[in-house]
């Protein structure tokens, strides 16, 4: 017996408009100061009126052509009634059986294989509020902030096209990447801009052959990406043993709602609202429904511009990079790869910017816990102060390295940024002098240091090492030399001592 | 003539020539509510010391020689269902007993910018529901012409303020025929508009696909400048429309050339009552005597659309007013042990039974499993009544009925008998299900005295028209004298 695990993904994306997606009421994640972006719309007032916000709407359909689905030349909005407090209306407007857009797919790689991911579609609906309850145990009265009410979601649909917790993890990564590219949303899952629900189930083949589903299990709250990769892990895990156990299949029970607890790693029983629920939904009489020409549809495909996986494509021909690199570096969003675009123009040498890139910028992002947006080195500063002085042999990499890391070290402390590229150029020209890093191309200079070295008494058995064809031993001259002047270039270094051991 | 006597455009007439200033209108009204709304109940709040105040406003203006709108210093009675900033709006429900709004309705603050002053909120049936206006969570109103007889529904206040003199002018609402009906039971003028004319926005919704505000009034020329004020588009209203406003009270007095009135076959069968019927044909002749052709028409879905009605209407109104569940404001229950006993409790105490059994026939209708048979069968009828109608437009400029099939009935005569109530509403309900307009306008008395009304009905945004064709059989004849047996 062995079982395959289904995974479909529910994804709801708050859009980042100006405004709400029915009022003119800011839309701002600002839990601090509950139910100060409301208005009588919001706030379901009696009397109060809904209107389609147009950028809204606008930024939905970017969404819709990012992940590859059509776009609905005629869509409507429904109500989608259920009681709760943090629903004033006692409805939500959404979208039923006509959404805005259908049929798509995201492609996504895992393990270096290529997978499609289908999707069945994306509709725009608003946000709920958020019921906030006494935690203290004292049971005090339960409070409702509607801030958040009225924000415009899209929820994108998948297939169960996953067949992995990591393939939906990678699934929702490479989404909000897309996202982000795109400037609909900041997907920030902590704030709850991207919040996702997880259908799970196995497909078991047993012992004979046959092929049986068990019962889909809707996870949710699932609020970071690795929490989403626990929560699919552990509901396999669970259905499995359940399975063994039972026998159930799909269709015998209900479907499950259950929440995911990321303190224990534990999914657990919801009283599932779906069990009884009948939404009464029905197209909503305060809007009108929404007409879509292909003009207008080219329009959104034509602004879109370009998007990651073309962008992984174009860094691999355009600038040699290899596959990882392209990879780490477009997978770090929009503004970095154009900071890495930027410096690789400026210095010439894409993959030397790739690697100075994916190593010591990203080493000091992640370090100081910094954007790219606020990284202290400008992309022209770092190509032509550093990445440049190399290629000319000003200074070593190595060199080159310990001023970026000195430089970072100064930002650290005053948290200050390096003025104009020119300012910075004098506290790099600074540095190299302060810290002797200048690369000795004087080859009288070297001569003697060299000629110093090997001459003394206890250096003698390693040139003798040498010459027996010990490769190794000339590493130890070396370091003498270099140790004495900082800003030797160890490959005329390298280069001499060999030459004078061998006219020994 | 007495003041509260006047119809708007004698009223500002005197105004214009200063025989009388506001003051003096609006004190008039008000001593004529004192005089009388304690028989007739048709106010739930009256407000005399900010309508004199609003008054005197007006006459400083009127003698600083400002620019002024176009009903100022006219009073008005305002349907208790449009929100008004700081005066409370109970929709006749205890639910909204003490609901005071954070803003104005869209015809309210149209109301304004006309210069209008309203005298207060007038009674209704509960959240509009009702032909009677028995519904109201607060008083019974009774039929100026007879008060053991109802004033008609839902927009029973409003009719009975103005047929009583208490205001030249009021608000309406109309979903069904709320504005016609009781226009027709009260002996005033009383006018539905095409849908999207007048924005609902502010406007506590019943049925939102079938919602309009309307005038109503003690003559066509101020129903034709009442709406004039608080017609055109919003942008807050989806479903309002960008379309040009006439100046309704600029043509109203021009007659029709040569119109063409529609009569249908299906308002004339069964169950029109006989005075009701003699009366309308009266009035058909009072036409003819001025020209106009009567031809015969066919809308042979009519007879669906009381029942179209009552799955569509009640749907729209189960899920609009959800949200009145105790949290946010309303009435919340004092007792209660969990969310969803206090959502069950509150809304249990607060909604009247006719609420509550619209609530649950539309509930119903939406439910999976229902929703195809029910609501979306009554939509395809809704399609079919509209078609009928423009078709029967392609050869007749207005179509004549009744507005109902009998005078005011008794108080209590059909509050047990929910059925024959909605049946109350078959000529009128056919123009909410097709969006067009349609007036009312008295043409006639009935052998105990009560008024009968005439219903035309119009093309989408050819409020115009009714109001001339209406205004046709009132310069014509003097309604009153117009007795049936």
């Amino acid at each position: 017996m062995d079982y395959q695990i289904i995974v479909g993904l529910e994804v709801h994306v708050q859009l980042q408009t100006k405004t709400k997606l029915f009022c003119g009421c800011v839309n701002l994640f600002n839990p601090d100061n509950p139910n100060v972006q409301t208005c009588p719309v919001c706030t379901a007032m009696p009397g109060s009126l809904p209107v389609m916000n147009r950028e809204a709407f606008s930024l939905a359909m970017k969404t819709a052509v990012a992940i590859n689905c059509g776009i609905a030349s005629f869509t409507k909005w429904d109500r989608k009634q259920y009681y709760y407090p943090d629903l004033p209306k006692a409805y939500q407007i959404s979208q039923f059986d006509l959404p805005f857009s259908e049929n798509g797919f995201l492609d996504i790689e895992v393990d270096g294989e290529q997978r499609k991911i289908g999707i069945i579609r994306a509709h725009l609906e608003e946000d709920a509020g958020k019921n906030m309850h006494d935690e203290s145990g004292k049971g005090g009265d339960s409070k409702v902030d509607l801030n958040r009410c009225g924000t415009p979601l899209v929820e994108i649909v998948s297939e169960p096209d996953m067949r992995s917790a990591a393939e939906a993890k990678e699934y929702l990564e490479e989404l909000k990447l897309l996202l982000t590219y795109i400037d609909v949303s900041d997907c920030n899952m902590q704030e709850g801009s991207l919040r996702c629900d997880a259908n799970v189930n196995l497909h078991v083949t047993n012992d004979d052959g046959e092929k049986i589903a068990t019962p889909i299990v809707e996870v949710k709250n699932l609020n970071s990406f690795r929490g989403v990769e626990l929560a699919i892990e552990y509901e396999a895990d669970r259905q499995w043993d359940i399975y063994q156990e039972t026998g159930l299949k799909i269709g015998d029970v209900a479907k499950e709602t259950r929440g995911w607890d990321a303190t224990r790693g534990k999914t657990f029983g919801q009283r599932g609202k779906e069990d009884a629920a009948d939404y009464r939904y029905f197209p909503d009489p305060d809007l009108v429904p929404v007409t879509v020409t292909e003009e207008e549809k080219q329009a959104v495909r034509d602004s879109l511009g370009e998007l990651p996986a073309a962008r992984r494509s174009r860094f691999i021909e355009e600038y040699s990079l290899s596959k990882y690199d392209a990879s780490v570096i477009v997978s770090q969003g929009n503004s970095f790869t154009l900071y890495y675009e930027s410096v690789a123009k400026s210095c010439g040498d894409g993959k030397q910017a790739a690697n100075w890139l994916t190593q010591e910028v990203l080493r000091e992002m992640n370090e100081r816990k910094i954007s790219i947006e606020d990284f202290p080195i400008t992309s022209d500063g770092l190509a032509t102060s550093l990445i440049n002085r190399v290629r000319d042999k000003k200074i070593s990499i190595k060199s080159a390295k310990e001023i970026f890391a000195r430089l970072m070290e100064d930002f650290g402390e005053s948290n200050e940024s390096y003025g104009d590229n020119k300012a910075f150029d004098q506290r790099v020209e600074q540095l190299i002098e302060e810290m002797g890093l200048a690369l000795v191309s004087d080859t009288g200079e070297l001569e003697g240091v060299v000629d110093a070295v090997l001459a003394k008494e206890q250096n003698q058995k390693a040139i003798e090492d040498f010459k027996g064809g010990k490769q190794a031993a000339v590493g130890a001259l070396m370091g003498q030399v270099m140790k004495q002047i900082k800003g030797a270039d160890a490959q005329t270094v390298r280069k001499m001592i060999i030459e004078k051991i061998q006219n020994m | 003539m007495s003041i509260v006597g006047k119809t708007t455009g004698e009223l500002l007439d005197s105004m214009n020539q200063g025989e009388l200033s506001s003051v003096e209108i609006v004190q008039a009204f008000l001593d004529e509510i004192g005089r009388r709304d304690n028989e007739v109940n048709a106010f739930l709040s009256v407000r005399p010391e900010k309508a004199l105040e609003e008054a005197k406003e007006v006459d400083q203006k009127i003698s600083a020689g400002e620019q002024l709108g176009l009903l100022a210093g006219i009073p008005i009675a305002l349907k208790d269902v449009l929100c008004t900033e700081g005066e409370t709006t109970t929709c006749g429900s205890k639910m909204l007993e003490n609901f005071v709004p954070p803003y104005d309705a869209h015809v309210v603050q149209r109301l304004k910018k006309s210069g209008v002053i309203s005298l207060g909120k007038v009674n209704m049936d509960e959240f509009a529901m009702g032909s009677s206006t028995e519904n109201s969570a607060f008083k019974t109103t009774g039929n100026p012409w007879n008060v053991e007889h109802a004033p008609g529904g839902s927009s029973g206040g409003s009719a009975a303020a103005v047929g009583a003199n208490m205001a030249p002018l009021s608000i309406g609402t109309d979903t069904g025929g709320s504005i016609r009906q009781p226009a027709s039971f009260c002996g005033v003028v009383g006018m539905k508009p095409t849908y999207g004319r007048v924005s609902r926005y502010g406007l506590v919704a019943f049925a939102s696909s079938l919602d309009q505000v309307g005038p109503m009034a003690n003559d066509v020329s101020g129903a034709a400048t009442l709406l004039e004020a608080i017609a055109g588009h919003d942008h807050r209203d989806s479903t309002s429309i960008n379309c040009p406003v006439p100046s309704y009270s600029d043509s109203v007095d021009k007659p029709l050339e040569g119109l063409k009135i529609g009569v249908a076959d299906e308002h004339f069968g069964e169950g029109l009552g006989d005075e009701v019927r003699k009366s309308v044909e009266n009035s058909l002749d009072v036409y003819r005597s001025q020209g106009a052709k009567i031809v015969n028409i066919s809308l042979p879905h009519s007879k669906y659309a009381v029942a179209a009605y009552y799955l569509i209407a009640p749907s729209e109104a189960s899920s609009n007013l959800a949200r009145y569940d105790g949290v946010h404001y309303g009435y919340r229950t004092e007792n209660f042990d969990n969310m969803i006993d206090m959502y069950a409790a509150s809304r249990g105490e607060a909604f009247g039974d006719e609420v509550k059994r619209r609530i649950m026939l539309g509930t119903y209708a939406l439910s999976s499993g229902y929703y195809d048979a029910y609501y979306l069968k009554a939509l395809k009828v809704r399609r079919l009544i509209r078609q009928d109608f423009d078709q029967a437009f392609e050869k007749v400029d207005v179509i004549a009925s009744p507005v109902t099939a009998s005078p005011a009935f008794k108080i209590g005569e059909l509050s047990d008998d929910p059925l024959a109530m909605y049946l109350s509403d078959i000529y009128t309900i056919s123009a909410n299900l097709a969006g067009l307009p349609g007036i009312s306008v008295p043409v006639g008395l009935s052998g105990n005295d009560l008024p009968i009304g005439l219903q035309l009905l119009g093309p989408a945004f050819e409020e115009d028209r009714l109001f001339r064709a209406a205004r046709m059989f009132e310069k014509e004849t003097d309604w009153k004298t117009l007795k049936v047996s």
